[in-house]
């Protein structure tokens, strides 16, 4: 009889990435690194800065006198132009999801046929979101300017701007200039910005509904609206929920398209949250009151995270 | 109640590769007939084609002697059932059984008497309120055909509708389907690759390989007639032997093939030395392989049938003339005795 050549302890070691006790933290450690260190950390020190009396000045809190309770917050609440943003952040928000929904519906439907020049098609569907977005805010800037606007141009070669016309006298628009427009202008960007988002994972979804299934419609004498309305929506529906959460996170939390196309303005009317928190707590030094501003993306960017995990779970289960 | 007729019907796949080549079925009125052939035969296009998911490259199709190639399969009066099942996941049995009613536009209370018949006759009057996720495969494939059953249609369209199911509930679906089909008489068409199923279910069987018919006739026809060496040894299993004689090829099948002592009887025939035997035991029966003339040769014999050699050594064995088809060994086709008929037209 001859001895084992390793002992336990030596097979052990060579075995120890097998043993998912092990394995499983040392693979999850690099993540909660980067969530602790870029996530909890800022969320931790916005939440501090939010009650106390930091500026960009002096953002040191050395005693329990820098703390301030809720003085921010209230300061901030009885700010007219905090308001506005609250409600613009909404609107915006709400009214292009709406139109996300039915365009991105549609250009799915649309993109899941065969077709001669399909893949162009979806390749230029794809383009805005490829975009980096202050890039393709900036193209719609010069879009829209008060001046030189191609959208002008066009409208006054058709006769439709300019003396005595529809949209007449005046020979621009000043799309970013008057409250409505500029609104509009904003909605617009970012149902531009979230369609393709929207339409390729609508996309995915149509194109995980069995074939089988749509044969089966078929044959039972379902024609394409009944098809439409009592098999694909109804099955697209989990998918569409996700699209609308993501682009409910991009469209509430967007920073770029209000700064570069309109910097909140005309006098404020285009203000969102964001865009109100970066001039107050950066350009404005008052990072207390920025980072209050701020928390108050935090209660929605909370339900929906949670609708989020509903879904990944429900999905799981089924 | 219809005849299905597909006249020349083809179908091309990126301009050359042919998968269904020229076919001509006509079934008669009732029919259940079965479309059997390997993966890739072509026969589910083939059964498409007829339901309208599929458009041929040419040829025609008629249902209830109407032309219908241009028709959509909406409007062909037709039921499919698919392997899936492809019973819609977020309707209940009832909304899945409802579905064709509602698309006909049937009345409400009508919707509701239908269910309910076509529930009683597959026996799934409990489950109406289920989702198909909490359904076995045995009870979605009831009713995917209670979704077929309920609009009455002309004809049935079976796409392999057991092969999702254990091999135990597969025997007893086979019984129920066909008796299902006796009972409602709808004429139906059934594609399968597993003869068991075609041999014991169909009025008729249309044999198919690379898009084209080898044969059609009914389960005693191609089992014991068959046209070709391609329909001999796809039935049957094992299948029947070929034994190669000059410009011909000997056929029997392995049932046929006794111990040469066992011939007493005058009955003229021809006597084959069976070398290097192994037996497979197989309780009912039993297989005795070997070789003749070097090619693999089987035969099958009662459990109990003592051989006269052990392993490895010869026994000889011979075969009735009556039991013996001659093939011609270039074309496959059969020579002796002539074909009986290669039926195509109507025979149920």
């Amino acid at each position: 009889m001859s001895a084992p050549v390793h002992t336990a302890g030596e097979t052990d070691k060579r075995y120890l990435l097998d043993n998912e006790r092990v394995l499983g933290p040392l693979m999850l450690f690099p993540a909660v690194i980067y969530i602790v260190a870029l996530v909890g950390f800022p969320l931790l020190l916005a939440i501090l800065y939010a009650f106390s009396n930091v500026t960009v000045g002096d953002p040191r809190i050395s005693s329990t006198d820098d703390f301030v309770g809720f003085d921010n917050f209230r300061d901030v609440w009885n700010d007219g132009v905090f308001r506005k943003a609250l409600r613009n952040t909404i609107a915006f928000t709400l009214i292009s999801q709406v139109f996300v929904i039915l365009f991105a519906n549609i250009l799915a439907l649309v993109l899941s046929a065969d077709f001669h020049g399909k893949r162009l098609v979806r390749f230029l569907v794809l383009l805005p979101w490829t975009t980096p977005i202050a890039l393709g805010v900036l193209g719609w800037f010069w879009m829209l300017d008060s001046v030189y606007s191609p959208i002008d141009y066009a409208l006054r070669e058709a006769g439709l701007l300019g003396p005595d016309s529809v949209f007449g006298p005046g020979r621009n628009m000043y799309w970013l200039g008057k409250t409505d427009l500029a609104q509009a202008a904003v909605v617009v960007v970012h149902i531009w910005r979230i369609l393709p988002l929207a339409t390729v994972i609508l996309l995915a979804g149509l194109s995980s509904i069995p074939q089988d299934v749509k044969d089966a419609a078929n044959v039972d004498g379902a024609g394409f609206w009944r098809q439409l309305w009592y098999i694909r929506l109804p099955l697209l529906l989990p998918i569409m929920a996700v699209a609308t959460l993501f682009s409910l996170v991009f469209t509430f939390t967007d920073l770029s398209v209000s700064l570069v196309l309109t910097r909140g303005g005309p006098v404020n009317d285009t203000q969102v949250l964001s865009t109100w928190a970066y001039f107050k707590g950066i350009q404005g030094g008052n990072l207390a009151q920025g980072a209050a501003i701020a928390l108050f993306l935090l209660p929605v960017l909370v339900a929906i995270a949670i609708g989020m995990l509903r879904l990944a779970q429900r999905s799981e289960r089924d | 109640m219809a005849i299905v007729e597909t006249r020349k019907l083809t179908k091309e796949f990126d301009g050359d590769v042919r998968v269904v080549k020229d076919i001509d079925i006509r079934t008669s009125d009732g029919e259940f007939l079965v479309l059997l052939g390997p993966s890739g035969c072509g026969k589910t296009t083939l059964l498409r084609m007829i339901g309208g998911l599929e458009k041929p490259t040419s040829g025609q199709i008629l249902i209830g002697n109407r032309v219908v190639n241009h028709l959509p399969p909406r409007a062909r009066q037709i039921a499919m059932v698919f392997q899936s099942y492809a019973l819609y996941p977020h309707m209940s049995v009832r909304g899945n059984i409802a579905f064709p009613l509602k698309a006909a536009k049937v009345d409400k209370a009508e919707q509701q008497r239908k269910i309910a018949w076509a529930a009683g006759i597959l026996g799934i009057d409990t489950l109406l309120d289920r989702k198909p996720r909490q359904l076995s495969g045995g009870q979605r494939q009831r009713v995917a055909l209670a979704r077929a059953l309920v609009r009455e249609p002309n004809v049935f369209l079976l796409d392999e509708p057991l092969s999702n199911l254990d091999a135990q509930r597969r025997a007893s679906a086979r019984d129920e389907l066909q008796l299902f089909q006796r009972e409602i008489g709808t004429t139906t068409i059934y594609v399968t690759h597993d003869q068991v199923e075609a041999m014991g279910m169909g009025h008729r069987i249309a044999v198919i390989d690379s898009g084209r018919i080898r044969q059609i006739g009914t389960p005693r026809e191609i089992y014991e007639e068959p046209a070709d060496t391609y329909v001999a040894t796809f039935l049957g299993s094992p299948p029947m032997n070929l034994i190669p004689r000059g410009d011909d090829l000997v056929g029997f099948r392995p049932e046929n093939f006794h111990l040469a002592t066992d011939a007493v009887d005058a009955a003229p025939g021809l006597t084959f030395e069976l070398t290097s035997i192994r037996e497979e035991y197989l309780g009912s029966e039993k297989l005795v392989y070997g070789e003749v003339e070097g090619i693999r040769t089987v035969a099958r014999m009662v459990a109990n049938a003592a051989l006269p050699a052990l392993e490895g050594g010869s026994i000889t064995l011979s075969v009735n003339q009556a039991d013996v088809r001659i093939f011609d060994r270039e074309s496959g086709l059969r020579r002796q005795p002539e074909p009986v008929k290669i039926t195509s037209g109507a025979s149920a």
